[in-house]
């Protein structure tokens, strides 16, 4: 039952070929199996999943199921989820039951899927290399002496191990595309505004967004149809009419114009994998597109324009982890001042303290022209880029990320180095966009992703390119051996 | 840019953050290179151009002026560290 | 050595919402610790905020109140700071792009007119409380009162003395209740004032450095926080010292001022517009849809009764001095009174007897439609306007109707000519040398002629008419 995709898995139910409750206890066993060699999960509820299950088993009886109904989900642990340990891969909420739903979680719930568990994650989302959780690394199903990408690892490496048919992930300036490339999935980062951050833990608010993690386009659009939706929780979630994501996902893209940035095929960029992006190309030319070369000029700029945003909002959205009303507090201060400073400085990771000190740094006074207003300015160029790029395609096409996976290790120590992992993910979400990466190739056995890059909400177009490109191709359907 | 201990320190004391001397060095390096990184931005004129804050040109919404909150006492108390009769419990705060 | 005085003032408003400024949860004051602390108010992970229309809605009608601009787009700005009331470590305030911009209120002292400008008004959330004394050492952090919606009202430097700051304060704080924005409530922390205070030598162009006074929350703590600062501020210069910028609180005990204890280095706030919320966008439509329902402003009805009722300014001003007296008023001349009647009555006998219970218009025992009932009778001249003091007196509090009393107490005057006529007559016979005294030219004996037909019909008698029918006897 691994192998099967939702699509699959929701026809199975709908047949009767198995139960949601069976389906469930299958997932559960393979956690058991296997989730101590990659460490995808940081909480599994067995007794929780098993009590959704049966509850989806009745809808199901009943005949009022959706796609979804009785599929188990894995949730990555950045989702508020009532009841649940949620911890965003910190220390400081390894205590913290999340007294609410996530307006993901509840839709998700709504639709009758499973809860399977919470998936393992960069602490607070920062990161590129799941190396940063305090509950440990997680390990690239394809070849486990290397990481799954982050932030999103855990989810990344729960789909690719075959323990979670699909997973709910986030991404920032990368977070589901870079790992999703890396561990040979498809994930979709949607138009920002497309579905709800409530209850979703911010890093980086003006940047963040949820977004499906699976093996297909197909399923990342059946998801995309529970995920998407205007919530007033939200202020700056998007309202409008409601798409199916599965009606187009079929149609031809013959004369589909593909732009080609030459910035993203510049030095950086592993020769292995620019082969295979090539390889890409060419398949989308025999598919009927039509090529066309474009230029991002402001692209290299997209990381410094990242790396002070991105920190800016994050010091301020992680002030409230201050161990008065919930999380971790330090065990002995001497008055208030001692009991800040000690609570954050052990319930925080290096990372998320570099983080915050930049971000301070950066708004404080006399910095705040020259580096957050300056960064806010060439987001504008960066955005119009897209635009005028967009005015000569339909479509970007370019790589994920600049390499396959890497050493557990390699690049911990040298935050820059782990920093250029983003450089082809990051101007998308400062812009907004919707991207997606889907696998396009093996290299040294390690999955290279592809990357789409749309206008705003074309969601629908992605996954129907993605869609027709799976259709003709295999990439996908591959699995490590180890999980297979 | 270079950061000296006290600027460190100011940053650290600001973000309510405990920096001992051994980190601090360590950290000054590492802000040290992802200030060179920002500075990259140096190199573009934004003169006339406005920032973006936002992705798309949208407005604020607004909600209705209604109470739709119930008291969460028995959940918000379970989750704090101390409390003390519906009080969540600090070292004293001086004025 | 002349010294000036230059005050200004930051007004905290709390504004009268059922909800709060970016939730659900209810604002209710009085509630027992963190009942009102929501999932937003605690700053759970992965709340975000919701703007309530109804605070938005209370800025225009300030904005409307004191003839400002009210800003098309205005922007929401995080401060940054650490403070366990304060549960997500940054208020959300508005700095750049304010939602009212300069605008001005008219205070009236010593008979003379200030106009004081205001610079602009925000919206912000108030945070939470500390309660101390629970344990040795510790603090005990209450909720409730934060994400409650401000709207902070800040002027010029345009006050030259604690009576002007005080004038100011109360003008302000009886108009935020006028418009319905603000209940006035100042035990209960509706309305705080920051007074900014500094010295400067006559005739000098250059402004002292300022000390902030802190969470004033009475105008008579005001007038003796700012004399105390001045006389403070003024013999430090007089003694060669400088004035050192700094927040004090006042303690109301000692009659002093204090510099605040834990004032770390000045705050660097980081203040960065907040990415949770988009630019709140005011159109000229909802500004005159809100327009069209606000009640006139005091100082448009003030007008109109110096114009169409042809009451004194000083009355008008007392009439619209708060909205609850205005209320009253105007429910006393649906009944159709005269005017300037009614502005007597309820200027004198209502306002002498609400001191003297010190109770406010609102609690009056005696309602508007039976205090119109009264002053309908003086005017269809069933009683005289003496008489009708000793009516008030006896309705003042008891539940009489005006007509039972008049009865009872047989006030009612004669005001048929005919009885007039023959009680007159009778007087005449009787006064003979009256009579004679105001023949041979003493006017006086007029007056005592006229006291005599009182007496004789036992102060009923309706005096204009008397007064008329013997002026016209004794021509003869």
């Amino acid at each position: 039952m691994q192998n099967l995709t939702l699509k699959e898995l929701s026809e199975g139910l709908k047949q009767k070929k198995f139960s949601s409750l069976e389906l469930t206890k299958f997932f559960l066993n393979r956690l058991d199996l296997h989730n101590s060699s990659i460490n995808a999960f940081i909480t599994i509820d067995k007794d929780k999943s098993l009590a959704m299950a049966k509850r989806a088993d009745e809808i199901i009886k009943e005949g009022n199921q959706d796609y979804l109904t009785g599929i188990p989900i894995a949730q990555k642990d950045i989702f508020c989820a009532e009841g649940w340990k949620t911890t965003c891969g910190s220390k400081m909420l390894d205590n913290f039951i999340a007294p609410y739903d996530s307006t993901v979680i509840s839709k998700f719930n709504a639709a009758g899927a499973v809860n399977l568990g919470k998936t393992n994650m960069d602490e607070f989302a920062m990161g590129s290399s799941n190396e940063t959780s305090y509950y440990g690394n997680v390990k690239n199903p394809w070849d486990i002496k290397t990481v799954p990408g982050g932030s999103s690892g855990g989810s990344a490496a729960a789909v690719a191990g075959m323990l979670a048919p699909a997973a709910t992930a986030t991404d920032t300036g990368g977070s589901i595309r870079q790992p999703a490339s890396l561990c040979g999935l498809t994930g979709l980062k949607p138009t920002y505004g497309l579905v709800s951050r409530y209850g979703m833990i911010a890093f980086a608010s003006s940047l963040d967004q949820a977004g499906p993690m699976c093996h297909t386009a197909e399923d990342c659009a059946a998801m995309m149809n529970v995920m998407s939706g205007h919530d007033p929780k939200d202020s700056t979630s998007i309202e409008r009419e409601k798409e199916n994501y599965l009606t187009g996902i079929n149609n031809s893209i013959k004369g589909l114009k593909i732009g080609v940035p030459k910035e993203f095929f510049s030095e950086g960029l592993d020769s292995e994998v620019e082969k295979i992006i090539e390889q890409g190309i060419s398949e989308y030319k025999k598919l009927g597109a039509e090529i066309v070369e474009i230029s991002l000029p402001n692209n290299h700029l997209s990381i410094p324009v990242y790396y002070v945003i991105a920190p800016a909002e994050a010091s301020s959205n992680l002030s409230r982890y201050d161990g008065v009303r919930y999380g971790y507090r330090t065990k002995e201060y001497d008055d208030l001042m001692d009991m800040y400073c000690k609570t954050r400085e052990e319930g925080f990771g290096d990372e998320v303290k570099r983080r915050i000190m930049i971000g301070t740094y950066v708004l404080s006074a006399g910095y705040y022209d020259a580096y957050y207003l300056k960064a806010q300015k060439i987001r504008r160029l960066i955005s119009e880029d897209f635009k005028k790029a967009f005015e000569k395609c339909d479509v970007i096409l370019g790589p994920s990320a600049p390499s396959v996976a890497f050493p557990i290790g390699d690049k911990k120590e040298d935050p820059l180095k782990m920093y250029m992992q983003d450089v082809y993910t990051i101007s998308t979400n400062l812009a907004g966009l919707p991207g997606l990466s889907m696998p396009g190739g093996l290299m040294n056995n390690l999955p290279v992703g592809i990357q789409l890059i749309g206008n705003y909400f074309s969601e629908a177009k992605l996954l129907n390119i993605a869609h027709i490109f799976q259709t003709n191709t295999n990439w996908h359907n591959l699995t490590p051996e180890e999980f297979k | 840019m270079k950061f000296d201990n006290d600027e460190i320190k100011k940053i650290a004391h600001l973000a309510r953050i405990n920096i001992n001397e051994n980190e601090a060095k360590k950290v000054s390096e590492k802000l040290e290179g992802i200030l060179g990184l920002i500075d990259q931005m140096t190199e573009v004129n934004t003169d006339s151009i406005e920032p973006m804050a936002h992705a798309l040109d949208i407005t604020q919404p607004l909600r209705e002026d209604k109470v739709t909150e119930v008291d969460m006492r028995e959940k918000s108390l379970k989750l704090s560290n101390e409390t003390d009769q519906s009080l969540f419990i600090v070292p004293r705060v001086i004025e | 050595m002349d010294w000036e005085i230059v005050i200004g003032i930051e007004t905290h408003v709390q504004l009268k919402t059922n909800s709060k400024i970016f939730s659900g949860a209810s604002t209710r004051f009085g509630e027992e610790p963190n009942a009102n602390a929501c999932l937003v108010s605690l700053a759970y992970p992965g709340v975000l905020p919701v703007l309530n229309e109804e605070a938005v809605n209370c800025a225009i009608k300030f904005g409307l109140a004191v003839d400002a601009k009210i800003t098309e787009h205005s922007i929401f700005a995080r401060k940054n700071y650490f403070y366990p009331d304060l549960p997500k470590g940054y208020q959300i305030s508005q700095l750049d792009l304010p939602v009212v911009g300069e605008g001005s209120l008219v205070i009236t002292v010593s008979d003379e007119s200030k106009s004081i400008r205001i610079l602009r008004a925000h919206l912000e959330e108030d945070a939470g409380k500390s309660v101390h004394g629970i344990e040795e050492g510790k603090s005990g952090i209450d909720l409730n009162r934060a994400g409650t919606p401000l709207l902070e009202i800040v002027t010029e430097p345009d006050m030259s003395s604690a009576e002007e700051a005080v004038t100011y304060a109360k003008k302000l704080h009886e108009l935020v209740q006028w418009i319905g924005i603000c209940d006035g409530n100042m035990q209960e922390g509706n309305f705080r004032c920051d007074v900014n205070v500094s010295v400067k030598k006559k005739g000098d162009k250059e402004l002292g450095t300022r000390r902030e006074i802190k969470n004033l929350n009475s105008f008579k703590f005001i007038k003796q926080a700012v004399d105390y600062e001045v006389n403070w501020q003024i013999e430090k210069l007089e003694d060669g010292g400088k004035i050192k910028q700094a927040t004090i609180l006042f303690d109301p005990d000692s009659g002093e001022t204090r510099e605040m204890r834990s004032k770390e280095e000045a705050n660097d706030y980081r203040y960065f517009p907040d990415p949770d919320l988009l630019p709140l966008v005011i159109s000229q439509e909802k500004i005159n849809n809100i327009k069209s329902k606000m009640y006139e402003l005091p100082s448009e009805m003030k007008a109109r009764l110096v114009k169409e009722y042809d009451l004194t300014n000083y009355d008008a001003d007392g009439i619209t001095s708060n909205i609850d007296v205005a209320n009253y008023f105007k429910e006393l001349l649906s009944f159709k009174v005269n005017a300037k009647l009614a502005s007597n009555w309820v200027l004198t006998n209502i306002f002498s007897r609400l001191n003297e219970s010190d109770i406010d218009i609102k609690s009056s025992p005696l309602k508007a439609n039976k205090l119109a009932e009264l002053i309908l009778r003086i005017e269809d001249k069933t009683i005289s306007n003496n008489a009708a003091k000793k009516v008030f007196d006896e309705i003042w509090d008891q539940d009489k109707s005006v007509d039972d009393v008049i009865e009872h107490l047989g006030l009612k005057q004669i005001s048929n000519e005919n009885e007039i006529v023959d009680i007159l007559n009778q007087v005449l016979q009787d006064n003979e040398a009256m009579v004679e005294e105001y023949k041979s030219g003493k006017d006086k004996a007029f007056n005592a002629l006229i006291g005599q037909v009182m007496k004789a019909s036992k102060g009923k008698a309706n005096p204009g008419q008397v007064s008329q029918l013997l002026k016209e006897k004794l021509k003869n």
